[in-house]
């Protein structure tokens, strides 16, 4: 693994500071686990965000602090954002000790460029932030304009960031191998503090080790058949089917949603998920206040019911005020993505004619 | 702060008020008379992390004294002294006149105040000489303490400044030669550390695990120079030697191999037996056309459980219900689950027997409750007594504690006796009549090495009771038994009689981390249904399940006979489980080095030993014990284990001699 980091990013790694974990999710819990000391520790998540943040941060008696992206400018980060929530933190009294990015973004799927992560580098670098950098689905880029690059490359590039405590995450569950089930997944800790690894060190035995397949299969996700190897040809073949798939899935998908009226979607430049907004009748609104419910969890459950298809709506992830929408794969295969959309066309219609 | 105020009253920040566990209440001025009373009686055990707390925290407990009652500060100094919690709020009732700073004279008088134990004041320069000479001196030049100077005041006042284990550990990891080019070669050694053993969770500081502990580094240093270790420190039997059992890895490998390459591949015949394709098909179909790569039901797949509860049924002779198993990361993780939906406040306690695994003690640590030990008797095989458990809950609840569940581990680790039927009652019973939910770690069951005794579960036993309201929860696991699948981590926990809305909540936990592995999940199944006799692979496995359990069964005699004959070590038998569990006699003097250097009798042995021997085991104090009793835990895995008592021999004469 540490191979693996030092060729991608073009910078040593240490495998001492490399945790084996099941799944990134258990790495997370590991770092904030040893993060939070006291109720009035705050962890800055995006908004929206993968829910294991809010659900982990909420579990260790922290609070969060979310910061938006920007779904008009491709779910962009702005300094001016993340320095107003700090701000209001801190006026607050509370006590920020780490920040989240997720990129490939989840829910949103967008890319983060090198100004991006330099943007939030440096801020957290300046804070004394520790920069939790979720990048489980850095195989997964399908427009050809963005290209994965780490955190840790960033940070080690820019002078500004000297001091920045880093901590990235990497999963078997995603990628093209989708090996969810053997919960395999490493942390990578730069620049944390000696006596605080051997304290997550201490952490990781009281659980013994984690999954041996896991570990194995994290190994071997990052150093697949090379040419000339017997097994390149139907390596490639099998990855190259799944990438293209994908990218094609994620085209029609996010098109297809574009192309309902009332519904509007951002590119899927990454990661496994379209998630768009949606314009709903007011009545539809008061029938989810009337039911106790968030207007995205009435059109989700509608949507369940009239066509059969599970989403999350987009409470779940945290959004902007006044926002509907849900998130979707598109791993189903193709055909069943294509009919989606004409399914999703359908109910919004239906839907929006219920409530008119 | 709060524009209402008047000149005269004294408010908590709110961020104190969930930490204090209070109830919000508001008082008019003109009920301010007999305040405390009511204030007191208001006080109240509350979940610290419930989502109530938002809201809560925009209310305000007014309280009009001059200062705030010392209950209140008292009540936060504890919390932070189990927990590593609540400085911020201690700070906030401390700095009442909320100027954002406490005279040290102030903070001097609130210490004096809460050492007076039952009318004895304990001297605050015996308690923590250094801290309180620090405080003196501010005093003395008259050095106000912000909030930052309260925090590093109390982590030296309590001790974790000085904290020798922890330093300790940090010393072999940073020079553990294995970890490669040290721990890392890129930081520098004045580094700008934000989160640093100040700032970081005290809870996980406070936590220790004795079983990867600071001997086991050791030893791992030792090894990496080229000595010869004899690891006998942790169950985890391939390690040693021990070889998987052929039957369930290639079930195992047939269930992840793609069909064409597996099980409908032409010629699988010729590598594998025809049981064990059937029985890998059979699996598939469990598992479904997803395949072992997909998540799976976060409780496990619905099949195995069901084997797992038809097992659970075939032994006791009661129902068991898939919807009450969890399939989890080892038992270990289960434990883990359990405890986290149990411990609400920081007076939640869990009953452990002592000595214990310690992952009960760890885990309770790191969630910030607190521990309470029942002793096992060693003169009496590591006997329970109703006595001792009521005796210890009286006392428990004296403390203030709130008593939430005992754990009980059958067979036991690192005591290895078998609990008698009648034991096992007095913890049902005893867990039944006061509303205590029973957690029975029964990882060891099928660790039965006298051929009279018998393995009987908590449950079998509490349904043969007729004990209708105990709330039970069992564990068990592939890392041991006779299979030693430890890296597999694989494992489960049964719900016996749990609050439907308390295992809905179980089940939203395990959601957050989606799913067991999935190759775990199998092998906790295969585990409960070997193959049986007229089945082509039964001679096999009949002969390496055999192997292994005579192997464990002579080496378990024979090794607690060795230990015997030393003169100054005592063992009791090792029926069950994996472990030896001797109580060893050393000088006085050896006594006071240990305190010298600011370690455990034990772990000054344990280092001896390894030093003089090269073998690994883990000292007795990590698992609690009777007070003045020195020991360790060492495993009977080893094939080499006899041959080791002589070296145990040699080493505790020359260290007898070496401290008398």
């Amino acid at each position: 693994i540490a191979d693996y980091i030092a060729e991608r990013d073009g910078h040593p790694a240490y495998p001492a500071n490399i945790f084996l974990t099941n799944g990134a999710s258990a790495a997370i819990e590991m770092v904030l686990t040893g993060l939070i000391s006291d109720d009035r520790d705050a962890i800055m998540i995006p908004i929206p965000q993968y829910p294991i943040y809010s659900a982990l941060i909420g579990r260790l008696g922290a609070r969060q602090v979310g910061y938006y992206l920007d779904e008009e400018n491709g779910w962009a980060v702005s300094e001016e954002e993340l320095q107003s929530q700090w701000d209001a933190a801190k006026a607050e009294g509370l006590n920020v000790k780490a920040l989240a990015l997720i990129n490939p973004g989840n829910p949103t799927g967008q890319v983060l460029d090198r100004k991006d992560l330099e943007v939030i580098c440096r801020f957290c670098a300046k804070n004394g932030i520790v920069l939790l950098a979720d990048e489980v689905y850095q195989r997964n880029i399908y427009v050809d304009s963005k290209k994965f690059i780490s955190t840790k490359k960033v940070a080690l590039e820019d002078p500004q960031c000297e001091n920045l405590q880093l901590i990235s995450f990497h999963s078997t569950s995603k990628g093209f191998i989708g090996e969810c089930g053997r919960r395999g997944g490493y942390m990578e800790l730069h620049h944390i503090d000696p006596y605080v690894q051997t304290q997550l060190y201490k952490l990781a035995s009281s659980g013994l080790c984690s999954g041996v397949a896991g570990q194995i299969m994290c190994s071997l996700m990052l150093k697949p058949p090379q040419p000339g190897g017997e097994s390149y040809d139907l390596f490639m073949k099998e990855e190259g089917e799944i990438y293209e798939s994908l990218k094609r899935r994620a085209k029609i998908l996010v098109d297809g949603l574009n192309s309902i009226d009332g519904i509007e979607c951002n590119e899927s430049e990454g990661a496994m998920y379209a998630f768009p907004r949606l314009d709903l009748p007011e009545k539809a609104l008061e029938a989810a206040a009337a039911n106790g419910q968030s207007p995205d969890t009435l059109y989700a459950l509608s949507l369940l019911e009239e066509t059969g298809i599970c989403v999350v709506p987009a409470s779940g992830f945290g959004q902007k005020a006044g926002r509907i929408g849900f998130r979707t794969t598109f791993l189903p295969p193709e055909d069943v993505v294509i009919k989606a959309v004409d399914e999703f066309k359908r109910h919004h219609e239906m839907f929006c004619e219920k409530y008119a | 702060r709060y524009p209402n105020a008047t000149s005269n009253s004294t408010y908590i920040h709110s961020s104190a008020v969930p930490l204090l566990g209070l109830r919000v209440a508001y008082y008019s001025p003109s009920t301010s008379t007999g305040l405390t009373g009511r204030y007191k009686e208001q006080l109240h055990r509350y979940n610290t992390r419930s989502s109530t707390f938002a809201s809560l925290a925009d209310q305000v407990q007014e309280v009009n004294a001059p200062k705030p009652p010392l209950d209140v500060g008292k009540q936060l100094w504890e919390f932070y002294l189990s927990t590593g919690r609540g400085a911020n709020a201690l700070f906030e009732v401390l700095d009442y006149k909320e100027e954002g700073y406490i005279e040290p004279e102030y903070l001097m008088d609130f210490v004096m105040d809460v050492l007076k134990i039952d009318g004895d004041q304990i001297d605050p320069n015996e308690a923590f000489p250094y801290a309180w000479g620090r405080l003196t001196q501010r005093a003395e030049r008259g050095e106000v303490l912000y909030s930052r100077d309260l925090k590093q005041w109390l982590v030296a006042a309590t001790k974790m400044s000085a904290d020798t284990k922890n330093s300790r550990i940090l010393e072999y990891f940073q020079n553990h030669s294995m970890t490669g080019d040290q721990y890392t070669s890129d930081a520098e050694d004045e580094g700008v550390f934000t989160w640093n053993e100040e700032t970081m969770s005290q809870s996980l500081r406070r936590m220790q695990y004795a079983v990867r502990g600071e001997v086991v580094m050791r030893a791992d240093q030792l090894a990496a120079e080229g000595r010869d270790i004899l690891y006998t420190n942790i169950g985890n039997p391939h390690q040693v030697g021990q070889q998987p059992v052929t039957y369930y890895r290639q079930i195992l490998a047939l269930c992840d191999l793609p069909a064409e390459a597996g099980v409908d591949n032409p010629k699988v015949y010729e590598l594998f037996p025809r049981d064990v394709v059937e029985r890998a098909k059979e699996y598939r179909e469990i598992i479904g056309p997803s395949g072992t790569g997909a998540y799976t039901h976060s409780q496990g797949m619905l099949g195995l459980r069901k084997h797992i509860s038809e097992y659970i049924e075939n032994r006791d002779g009661y129902p068991a219900y898939p919807g009450n198993i969890f399939l989890t990361n080892g038992a270990s993780t289960a434990i883990s689950m359990v405890l986290q939906g149990l411990l609400a406040s920081n007076d939640d306690a869990i009953m452990i027997p002592i000595p214990q695994y310690p992952i009960y003690s760890a885990l309770i640590a790191k969630l910030g409750g607190r521990q309470v030990g029942y002793d096992l008797n060693e003169n009496l095989n590591w006997a329970v007594s109703r006595e001792e458990l009521e005796g210890k809950l009286a006392r428990a609840k004296k403390e203030g504690l709130d008593v939430r569940a005992l754990a009980m581990i059958n067979p036991g680790n690192p005591s290895g006796n078998i609990m008698s039927h009648c034991d096992i009652q007095t913890i049902t019973s005893f867990c039944a009549d006061h509303g205590i939910v029973l957690l029975s770690d029964e990882v060891y069951q099928t660790n039965i090495y006298p051929d009279d005794a018998e393995f009987v579960s908590a449950k079998k036993v509490a349904l043969d009771q007729g004990l209708k309201n105990l709330q039970l929860v069992s564990f068990h696991s592939t890392s041991k038994g006779l299979i030693g699948e430890c890296g597999r981590r694989g494992g489960y926990m049964e719900l016996h009689h749990i609050d439907p809305y308390v295992q809905a909540q179980l089940y939203k936990l395990a959601s957050a981390d989606l799913c067991a592995g999935v190759a775990g999940q199998i092998m906790t199944s295969l585990m409960l249904r070997p193959p049986v006799p007229g089945d082509e692979s039964y001679e096999l496995f009949r002969k390496e399940n055999d192997a292994i359990f005579n192997g464990l069964k002579e080496r378990s005699q024979k090794l607690v006979e060795g230990l015997n004959k030393i003169p100054g070590i005592t063992c009791v038998p090792a029926e069950g489980a994996m472990y030896a569990f001797p109580r060893v006699e050393i000088p006085e003097k050896a006594i006071e080095k240990a305190k010298e250097m600011g370690t455990t009798p034990d772990n000054l042995y344990a280092l001896s030993l390894l030093d003089e021997t090269g073998i690994c085991v883990v000292p007795a104090s990590g698992f609690g014990q009777a007070k003045g009793r020195v020991g360790f835990r060492t495993t009977f895995l080893h094939p080499d284990t006899v041959k080791a008592v002589d070296l145990f021999a040699k080493h505790h004469e020359k260290f007898t001699k070496e401290y008398s």
